[in-house]
């Protein structure tokens, strides 16, 4: 039985799924953009606020599907922040853009839910739900402007792939529940790792590595990034990859996937190769969003260094790194992606670099935005991205991840190169201010982004705070 | 407390000139050169109390900042700090100076640039904390980058992004030796700090030292810059404007040396001990080659860079000579090339604005045109070249005399560094001021804000040429501070 505890640790759950089912109601009444915004908007601050009641009553097993832990929660605070911020975004993008904007909002809801579960999942069953929830509903956002081929061929080639990496999550969990006769997470500490529970643990650690766009599992990344309306790339470049990375986690802790050599050597070969492919590949790019596809295709690699090391460090540490360089990322990209909505013309996206010569001269306030994500991204101190760095520096070093360790480096002088260069490129006497695009002004947009900027320095120069409240979050 | 102002004066002032452009384009001028008269004010009092006996550290300042790692912003001040400070806020009013007439386009942007590089050095020489000295290294990058990569000259977005990537990666390796040093400093003590003290004495096993060792050194041996992590240098130094090419020379190469002294031989004391052959050999090599390549170059500005590289040479020789007085003859020998290096690329700026190339060949025979002018470029080639009586001579003399008692034959080679630099400075002076003069140019010798500009660095020169002994008293006290020396000697057996 449900008993009332069970329910508050899952108010913040319940409350998105309310909104989602009251937006739709909403909608099928009668179509306004406005009360649908102001309802989702209402809708994830209410989610927001009841996170610290739930948090009382922590950790609480709620059905054999769902922990809601501390580290649950903090994840789904982040996922519903990063909602918001890419709902403000929207409206002036959608508004402007589309025909029929509302939906929209209901697809970010239902994805964000798909967020949450994945989170606090702890079974198979839970982890699979949450992932299809997320996935469909990302299906249909970066395909929503229906009309533009390049977001049709993105959304038909990120269904495709998508529903190749659940046949191969779905083969992978019947092979573990064929060994262990169980789908709880938990299960897999005590059972001896047999072969047929290696295989099919590769097998979803590949499915996963889809979502997370691992290196050699990317190649839709760029393309899809590129299509998708940029607010929705934001949504799928945080959310999407965070909520995935967060379960991983817990299912690498609580399943002692440090425990099979041979697992620990996949990752690893994956991180390194991501962090040097996604580098590479960056350096040559003069499309601005297909230059932060592959950066983060990087980042990812990055962070699969803390789930590596998660094997030998203790796990709260790992999660307090893993929730650290997810926020400072979550900021980051955020803010990144939101200068490209802002600056993007009615008719098409500002994403070519030629878009973004003497930006600095013609638009200071946006450009400051990009140039600063840009340098957190570089992980350059008093930005956000360092201290996520540092604690990457922090985790491997605890694992002792020299080779891996060494790669980061590598990987971050390349990384280097690519966003400074677009730095270069915005500070470059601008040429021809005329034909530059005009943003409109959208004013929670630009609300937006000022918020973003001080978190990203906020993170960056006094992170205590944000640690203080990580260290809580222990991973059990 | 007035330590945090020092850099604050600095950070507030380049905020303070970014908004006056909008009012007044000549104002950030001043507010630059009033933050840094300001700096120099704050500073005043530390030069009295540090010639009593106040022991190594004359401030200190510590609040907490990210509990969770040790981390604290502890700033310290000891002669060390104190005279490369000064050297600092010095050279950023010549920096301001040589910025006058030449930074004409955003003139707001620029010294906001200017003023936070020099806060970051400043925070990089007083930072007692790893950690923050670490972020204070990696900041006062960036702005050196926009300052060469907007205002420099023909190749500066070449040379910007190498200076900016032979210095952030150095700078990540140095981070991650950092890391690893506080976390095998946990793992015996159960303790997370990045406290300089709480760190200096941390027992390591030899190899892992030396590795550690390195992860510093070379972040270190990039700045200073050592042979053959140089390649950075010549580029940036000349594609950078004036003022930034003062700031790189006079104040930035100093950090490496700094950092060597503060944290590699005081943390490392072992490690040093067995890398200092190799060391002091690198150093023999950049005085050498980097001498050579200077004789070479038909640019004036690429060849006052390599200079630079020949007399940071010397530096690393001193430092790791392994006694007081080859560490003495280094310091003095980065405040003498601070200065006149400074001086000697205000020179190949002054050419530059009135002449429009840096190319010897197109010079010849400018005696004539500006009499006052070739006569400081003389002044300050043969101060660099280590005329006696000027500060050159005091820091390269103390070096060799220091390092002949460790190795006599290191040192031997590294004096034939003596005869490369005459070689190369005086070639300066006869291509460009001598020989024939081509045609008839109509440019204007140096101005009075030019001639007082020079003028100070002339003067600080000589003083430190014929009584450099307060300067020494000052250093003298923390370089022998216990703990952390920072002179490696083996121990007694």
């Amino acid at each position: 039985m449900i008993s009332a505890v069970d329910l508050i640790a899952l108010l913040p759950l319940l409350i998105l799924t309310g909104t989602a089912i009251l937006a739709m109601l909403a909608i099928a009444i009668r179509r306004n953009h406005r009360l649908v915004f102001l309802l989702t908007v209402a809708g994830l601050l209410g989610a927001l606020a009841l996170v610290p009641m739930a948090a009382n009553m922590t950790p609480r097993t709620v059905t054999p599907l769902l922990l809601v832990d501390r580290y649950a929660l903090v994840f789904t605070a982040l996922a519903l922040a990063a909602g918001l911020v890419v709902v403000c975004l929207c409206r002036s993008y959608f508004g402007v853009r589309a025909d029929q904007p509302e939906e929209v909002y209901l697809l970010i809801l239902t994805a964000l839910l798909g967020a949450g579960v994945l989170a606090a999942g702890r079974h198979f069953a839970s982890f699979f739900l949450g992932l299809e929830t997320l996935s469909v509903s990302l299906f249909a956002l970066i395909a929503y402007p229906y009309r533009d081929e390049r977001a049709l061929e993105a959304g038909i080639k990120y269904l495709v792939l998508s529903g190749a990496a659940s046949g191969f999550l779905v083969f992978g969990m019947a092979l573990v529940y064929a060994d262990t006769g169980t789908l709880e997470f938990s299960a897999l500490i005590s059972a001896s790792s047999t072969l047929t529970i290696i295989i099919g643990t590769i097998l979803i650690v590949a499915a996963v590595s889809f979502k997370l766009s691992l290196v050699p599992f990317h190649l839709w990344t760029a393309d899809v990034y590129q299509g998708a309306p940029a607010p929705v790339t934001a949504f799928l470049a945080t959310v999407s990859k965070g909520a995935v990375f967060v379960l991983l986690l817990r299912y690498a802790v609580a399943g002692g996937l440090g425990q099979a050599p041979a697992l620990v050597n996949v990752l690893s070969l994956l991180a390194a190769l991501s962090m040097l492919a996604g580098n590479l590949l960056a350096l040559r790019q003069d499309n601005l969003k297909r230059l932060l596809a592959y950066s983060s295709i990087a980042h990812m690699g990055y962070l699969l260094i803390v789930l590596v090391a998660g094997s030998k460090v203790s796990g709260s540490f790992a999660a307090e790194a893993l929730l650290f360089y997810l926020a400072a990322y979550f900021v980051t990209t955020l803010a990144a992606f939101g200068t490209i909505t802002v600056l993007s013309p009615s008719d098409r996206e500002a994403e070519s670099l030629d878009d973004y010569a003497g930006l600095f001269h013609s638009h200071p306030w946006p450009a400051t935005v990009l140039a600063s994500a840009l340098l957190s991204l570089a992980g350059i101190p008093l930005t956000a991205g360092f201290v996520g760095k540092f604690y990457l520096f922090a985790a491997g070093g605890l694992g002792e991840l020299w080779t891996l360790l060494a790669l980061l480096v590598v990987g971050s002088g390349l990384g280097l190169y690519y966003y400074v260069r677009v730095i270069f490129q915005m500070a470059k006497p601008s040429l021809d201010i005329a034909g530059k695009p005009t943003a409109p002004a959208p004013l929670e947009a630009h609300l937006v982004l000022v918020v973003l900027l001080v978190l990203l320095f906020g993170l960056g120069v006094y992170p205590g705070g944000v640690i203080d409240l990580l260290t809580m979050a222990a991973l059990r | 407390m007035s330590l945090a102002l020092l850099i604050l004066v600095l950070v507030a002032g380049g905020m303070l000139a970014l908004l006056a452009d909008r009012r007044d384009s000549a104002l950030p001028r001043w507010i630059a050169l009033i933050a840094l008269i300001v700096d120099g004010a704050l500073l005043a009092p530390y030069f009295a109390a540090a010639t009593s006996e106040n022991g190594a550290w004359l401030d200190n300042l510590r609040w907490a900042w990210i509990p969770r790692f040790g981390i604290g912003f502890h700033l310290a001040l000891d002669g060390l700090s104190l005279l490369l400070v000064a050297l600092t806020v010095l050279l950023g009013l010549m920096a301001v100076a040589a910025s006058w007439s030449e930074i004409k386009e955003r003139i707001g942007l620029f010294h906001a640039n200017l003023l936070w590089t020099l806060a970051g050095v400043l925070g990089v020489f007083l930072a007692l904390d790893l950690f923050l000295f670490f972020v204070f290294w990696e900041v006062m990058i960036v702005p050196m980058y926009f300052l060469i990569a907007l205002w420099g000259h023909e190749n500066r977005a070449y040379a910007a992004i190498k200076f900016f990537l032979f210095t952030q990666v150095s700078g990540l390796l140095m981070l991650l030796a950092m890391v690893v040093l506080v976390l095998l400093h946990h793992a015996k003590t159960a303790i997370y700090t990045f406290d300089y003290f709480a760190l200096l004495g941390t027992k390591l096993d030899p190899d892992a030292a030396l590795w550690l060792m390195l992860g510093f050194f070379i972040a270190f041996a990039v700045k200073l810059p050592a042979v053959p992590l140089h390649t950075w240098l010549p580029d940036a130094h000349t594609q950078a404007p004036t003022g930034g090419s003062v700031i790189l020379a006079g104040v930035l190469l100093k950090t490496g040396a700094y950092g060597l002294l503060r944290f590699v031989i005081p943390l490392f004391p072992s490690a040093t001990l067995d890398f200092a052959p190799t060391a002091m050999a690198l150093g023999v090599f950049s005085i050498l080659y980097g001498g050579m390549l200077a004789f070479a170059q038909s640019d004036l500005k690429r060849l006052v860079a390599y200079s630079s590289i020949s007399h940071m040479g010397f530096v690393l020789v001193g430092l790791y000579a392994r006694n007081a007085l080859a560490v003495q003859g280094a310091v003095m020998t980065l405040l003498a090339h601070g200065l006149s290096a400074a001086a000697l690329f205000m020179v190949a700026g002054a050419l530059q604005e009135r002449l429009h190339t840096r190319e010897m060949g197109r010079m010849g025979g400018l005696w004539s045109d500006v009499p006052r002018l070739a006569a400081i470029a003389l002044f300050f080639s043969v101060a660099a070249l280590g005329l006696p009586g000027l500060g050159n001579f005091v820091g390269e003399f103390l070096v060799l005399a220091g390092a002949f008692r460790a190795t006599p034959t290191i040192t031997a080679l590294a004096a034939l560094g003596l005869i490369v630099a005459p070689v190369y400075s005086l070639i300066l002076i006869q291509r460009a001021f001598h020989g024939e003069r081509m045609k008839p140019r109509r440019i204007h010798d140096m101005g009075a804000r030019e001639i007082t500009a020079m003028i100070c660095l002339i003067a600080a020169t000589l003083a430190m040429g014929l009584y450099p002994q307060p300067l020494i008293e000052i250093a003298d006290a923390a370089i022998s501070a216990k703990p952390g020396p920072m002179v490696a000697e083996r121990s007694a057996p």
